[in-house]
């Protein structure tokens, strides 16, 4: 394998600009949403007090959870010591860090009280999960920032192995958390299982990878930069991995829950006549996020194409949001069990009945802005820093190609 | 430098000092006396676990139709101050009010026998949403009273998708009116604290229960779970009653007889 070098992504000006522009107008719309609701309260949302986390914790989940996914290459190569990944690996903590800092400006700016952050930096109650969550996501970015140091600045290269393992356990420790926000309520049916954390995981790998594989292939494919077929087949049938795996824990997610006879009603709405959460769920979820990428990536003639690969990326991603809107609104809008062998004849508030939700528009706004951000961070770091690898071409990454 | 001994100026250390001190005097003043003045009936000392306030409610005598607890704590409470935001659905500002208590109508699907209960915070030993609050805001006092710390709070709704009763609500709206012994504002989550006001002012019932007393249905005892001279304990020990998702184990503070 020959040595690498890296460069800046070298567009031309007016096409940066204008790309860097469109992602500018994204994320001050999503500020202008997300001024209007603290403004004006929560109530121009469609989040109640049943369901009381909305469309912005979809986003911001997914950031989150990707952004941890994304850190998977960089760990491949240098935890792994696969040789391949070593080239991809800059490009990989700074979507990391980006897809994070998206995430959690989300999360932040649909706090109740957003304005009390520094509250939440200095009073902690350590028994709660969010709390913890503070430290992996604060810690997180601090140790792939000094990650991308250490493989970036030639001298600090024998550095990087340690600093890629504690990133890579870091990272699973971050998803844990993540999905743990969830698997710990005892309160609502679909959530009360410790499956939703390894879920997650697997989750972050293939949502991280499906946004790292269209980074790659936009920009390289933009600039003219050579990417030769070995790297983009690893990375798709890794991805195609990635998918089945998730797709297997779906299945034994609720496989689970339909064994148990408690579950039962939870289990009818979400796969049989849950509404739009059927839908999501079937056909987002199931059908694009799953078997569509899958068919498309192992595809013996559709599986070679650029196009194709990163139809299927966008599927995967599609399929994530859409998991991520069963679990987090569909967990919500499902009646709490609150009187098992009882049947609700009267309640002052709606107990028995599916929450009603409907995503208003200020909410996809400001999840848009989160991606608006993560996105524009990309591309900032990638023109003014080298990340990006001069050449993926087969013969210069590929020691059998060469 | 026309400095002329190494000593440190002394007047200007004696300036600092009074400075400082006047300035002091001047932050903490109006605070100890507001305490004194408007805290004069209100306990000096703090809450201690001798004491757990608690409750009982009777299902069979809670009235079918009757509103009287929900409507007596949304005056109490200041729910009743709040004004629906121009251009909001009568359907979404009914989702999104804050209630502190409300009524539900269950019928035992065997027995088909119906039972009403009032839902409010169960005040429960082991609170879940205690646990998850990252803040420390959702709190347990040592009486028992499970409540939200609204300095501390940050809304981020952990504590609502946490609580198994729906017993917390957020506040969506920007409030104009609102009571002096229930402070609220845009932006946090609060539930029932048992008219924690009353608590630390000596009195000894909560306005659900006096306004279910008025009615004469007297479905509601409340009181002290750790003292055997109480009302509570008393009916307590006449009635079989029974905690809401007792599988949970949370310990709940309010306890259901007759269903």
């Amino acid at each position: 394998m020959k040595k690498t070098y890296f460069s800046e992504w070298r567009i031309e000006s007016p096409r940066y600009w204008s790309i860097l522009a469109l992602l500018a107008a994204v994320v001050a719309i999503g500020g202008l949403a997300a001024l209007y609701m603290e403004h004006e309260g929560h109530w121009v949302t469609g989040m109640t007090n049943q369901v009381v986390w909305g469309t912005p914790h979809v986003f911001a989940i997914f950031l989150i959870v990707a952004a941890s996914g994304a850190l998977n290459v960089a760990s491949i190569g240098s935890v792994f010591e696969k040789k391949i990944y070593k080239p991809l690996a800059p490009l990989s903590g700074l979507l990391a860090i980006a897809l994070l800092v998206g995430g959690l400006l989300v999360l932040v700016l649909d706090l109740g009280r957003p304005e009390r952050l520094i509250v939440a930096m200095t009073t902690y109650n350590f028994k709660s999960i969010f709390a913890w969550n503070i430290f992996l996501y604060t810690g997180f970015m601090a140790i792939v920032a000094v990650y991308l140091w250490l493989m970036m600045e030639h001298k600090m290269n024998p550095y990087s192995k340690p600093a890629g393992l504690l990133a890579f356990v870091w990272r699973l420790a971050l998803t844990t958390g993540t999905g743990s926000i969830f698997g710990f309520l005892v309160a609502r049916d679909a959530y009360d299982t410790a499956l939703l954390a390894p879920m997650f995981i697997i989750m972050s790998f293939s949502y991280g990878l499906a946004i790292y594989l269209l980074v790659l292939l936009f920009t390289f494919n933009l600039e003219g930069r050579p990417l030769g077929e070995a790297v983009v087949r690893r990375l798709k049938n890794l991805l195609g991995v990635f998918v089945a795996a998730v797709l297997f824990f779906t299945l034994i997610y609720h496989l689970t829950y339909l064994y148990m006879t408690g579950k039962h009603e939870l289990e009818a709405f979400v796969l049989l006549h849950g509404g739009i959460y059927t839908q999501v769920f079937w056909v987002g979820e199931v059908l694009i996020g799953g078997l569509l990428p899958l068919a498309i990536l192992y595809h013996p003639a559709l599986g070679r194409e650029r196009g194709w690969i990163a139809g299927a990326c966008a599927a995967v991603i599609i399929g994530g949001f859409s998991k991520l809107y069963v679990i987090v609104i569909g967990g919500q809008a499902f009646p709490i069990q609150m009187f098992p062998g009882m049947k609700v004849l009267e309640s002052g508030f709606y107990d028995g009945l599916v929450a009603p939700y409907a995503p208003s528009l200020p909410e996809v706004l400001l999840g848009l802005g989160g991606i608006g951000v993560a996105l524009a961070a990309t591309l900032v770091g990638i023109r003014v820093l080298r990340f990006l690898p001069q050449s993926l071409a087969d013969e210069v990454v590929d020691p059998q190609a060469a | 430098m026309s400095k002329t001994t190494d000593q440190p100026d002394q007047d200007r250390r004696a300036f600092i000092g009074k400075a400082a001190g006047a300035l002091a005097a001047a932050t903490l003043a109006p605070g100890v006396f507001l305490h004194v003045t408007a805290d004069a009936a209100y306990r000096q000392e703090p809450v201690t676990s001798k004491v757990r306030w608690g409750m009982l409610i009777d299902t069979q005598r809670c009235a079918n139709g009757c509103t009287a607890c929900v409507d007596a704590c949304n005056h109490e409470n200041g729910m009743d101050l709040l004004v629906k935001p121009e251009g909001l659905s009568d359907d979404m500002w009914d989702q999104q009010i804050p209630r502190w208590i409300r009524k539900v109508k269950v019928q035992d699907r065997a027995t088909g026998v119906a039972a009403n209960l009032p839902m409010l915070c169960q005040h429960c030993e082991y609170p879940p949403c205690v646990d998850v609050c990252p803040t420390g805001a959702s709190f347990r006092r040592a009486d028992g009273i499970v409540m939200v710390d609204r300095h501390t709070c940050i809304g981020c709704r952990y504590c609502m998708m946490a609580c198994p009763y729906k017993a917390r609500s957020f506040i969506h709206e920007v409030v104009e009116h609102k009571p002096t012994i229930a402070p609220r504002g845009r932006g946090c989550v609060e539930s029932c604290n048992f008219c924690v006001q009353r608590r630390d002012s000596g009195g000894t019932t909560t306005a659900c229960q006096d306004a279910c007393d008025r009615e004469g249905h007297k479905a509601i005892v409340f009181g002290d779970l750790n003292d055997p001279a109480s009302d509570l304990w008393q009916a307590l020990r006449k009635h079989p009653s029974r905690q809401i998702r007792a599988d949970l184990r949370l310990n709940t503070g309010v306890r259901y007889s007759g269903v």
